[in-house]
């Protein structure tokens, strides 16, 4: 195992680069005079973020296939999203989902 | 109107409520983990307070404990957070101004309170929402680390509950409104599909931040057939 001290070094490394990469952009903003499109862009770009994170944590673990009860989950939250239906029932209902699957022995 | 307006941010703080008591307990097994595999119960409390991004904190913890190059998993964990540089521009209105705030609410920043704020309409809300859904997540996630560092391993496997299928849907949920809007499906679904197709290739973070591309892809046809 890695020394203590190498350990916090990473650590506040770590932090420090996080941190930057979310301070920049309220600070960068504010400095500027952003139109319309600009900002809808940037809203766009959020989304579209986002829309590849559930992609990727719904179906990849390590590089690999994440199995089927995983994403099975997620689709069962998405169609009650679609439905309408109340945020926590879509988020029980999809992590029911992949637990149940698991339980009934689905990768 | 004012009623309706209430049950609003109660619905809206229950919501919240529900992702900061799930990402608590991931926390919880992200300590458990960590201990796990050989480091000191401050390791994974002191990286949850400095770096306070699940997904690095993980990478880090995992490349570490296999033998890997400490100042690779360092890089590997800062390329799995460039995603905040973008999330910054999108949603830095709504921490407010001041530096005080400012440093905060950017130490606050993640996928979920960013989702949760993109949700909301009214620039009121989106505040009420990220920064409750931030500091929420916070104090749920560290206080989950102290507890699965101490305890050990009570719960290091949290996909037995789904709570792997749990955080995906949370995102879905909130960003499905977004996506009623006919280009910015059209991006989301490029971006998409180029991350997943780069999964496999890529390491991890880099994917998500090629997906940027589907807003190019979704951008140019329009404006060039443009009527």
């Amino acid at each position: 195992m890695i020394e203590p001290w190498v350990v916090i070094v990473c650590a506040l490394v770590l932090g420090a680069g996080t941190f930057a990469f979310r301070f920049a952009g309220p600070v960068l903003r504010a400095r500027m005079e952003l139109s319309e499109h600009a900002e809808r862009l940037m809203a766009t770009s959020a989304v579209v973020l986002l829309a590849a994170l559930v992609a990727t944590a719904a179906l990849i673990d390590g590089g690999e296939f994440a199995g089927f009860a995983r994403p099975a989950g997620v689709l069962v939250g998405g169609v009650l999203a679609w439905l309408k239906a109340p945020f926590v029932v879509i988020v029980l209902a999809a992590a029911a989902t992949a637990a149940l699957l698991r339980l009934l022995g689905v990768p | 109107m004012r009623s309706t307006q209430r049950t609003l941010d109660r619905d809206l703080l229950r919501d919240i409520a529900l992702v900061c008591l799930a990402d608590g307990i991931v926390g919880l097994s992200y300590g458990a983990i960590a201990v796990g595999e050989g480091f000191a119960v401050w390791v994974p409390m002191l990286m949850s307070v400095v770096v306070f991004a699940g997904a690095a904190q993980f990478m880090f913890i995992g490349l570490v404990a296999a033998g890997g190059n400490p100042i690779a998993a360092v890089l590997a964990g800062l390329l799995v957070n460039a995603r905040h540089l973008p999330f910054g521009f999108a949603v830095g209105d709504v921490l407010g101004r001041g530096w005080g705030r400012r440093i905060a609410g950017s130490h606050l920043m993640l996928d979920e309170n960013v989702a949760f704020a993109l949700a909301q309409d009214d620039p009121a809300r989106r505040r009420v929402a990220y920064w409750t859904c931030g500091i929420g997540v916070f104090v749920c996630w560290n206080a989950g680390v102290v507890a699965g560092a101490v305890a050990g391993t009570a719960i290091s496997d949290t996909d037995l509950f789904g709570l792997d299928a749990a955080f995906p849907a949370v995102l879905l949920a909130l960003v499905l409104p977004a996506l009623k809007d006919r280009r910015t499906r059209l991006a989301a679904l490029a971006g998409a599909a180029v991350a997943l197709a780069a999964s496999p290739f890529l390491p991890a973070g880099l994917p998500v931040l090629l997906a940027l591309a589907g807003v190019l892809l979704a951008w140019r046809p329009r404006e060039k057939a443009a009527p």
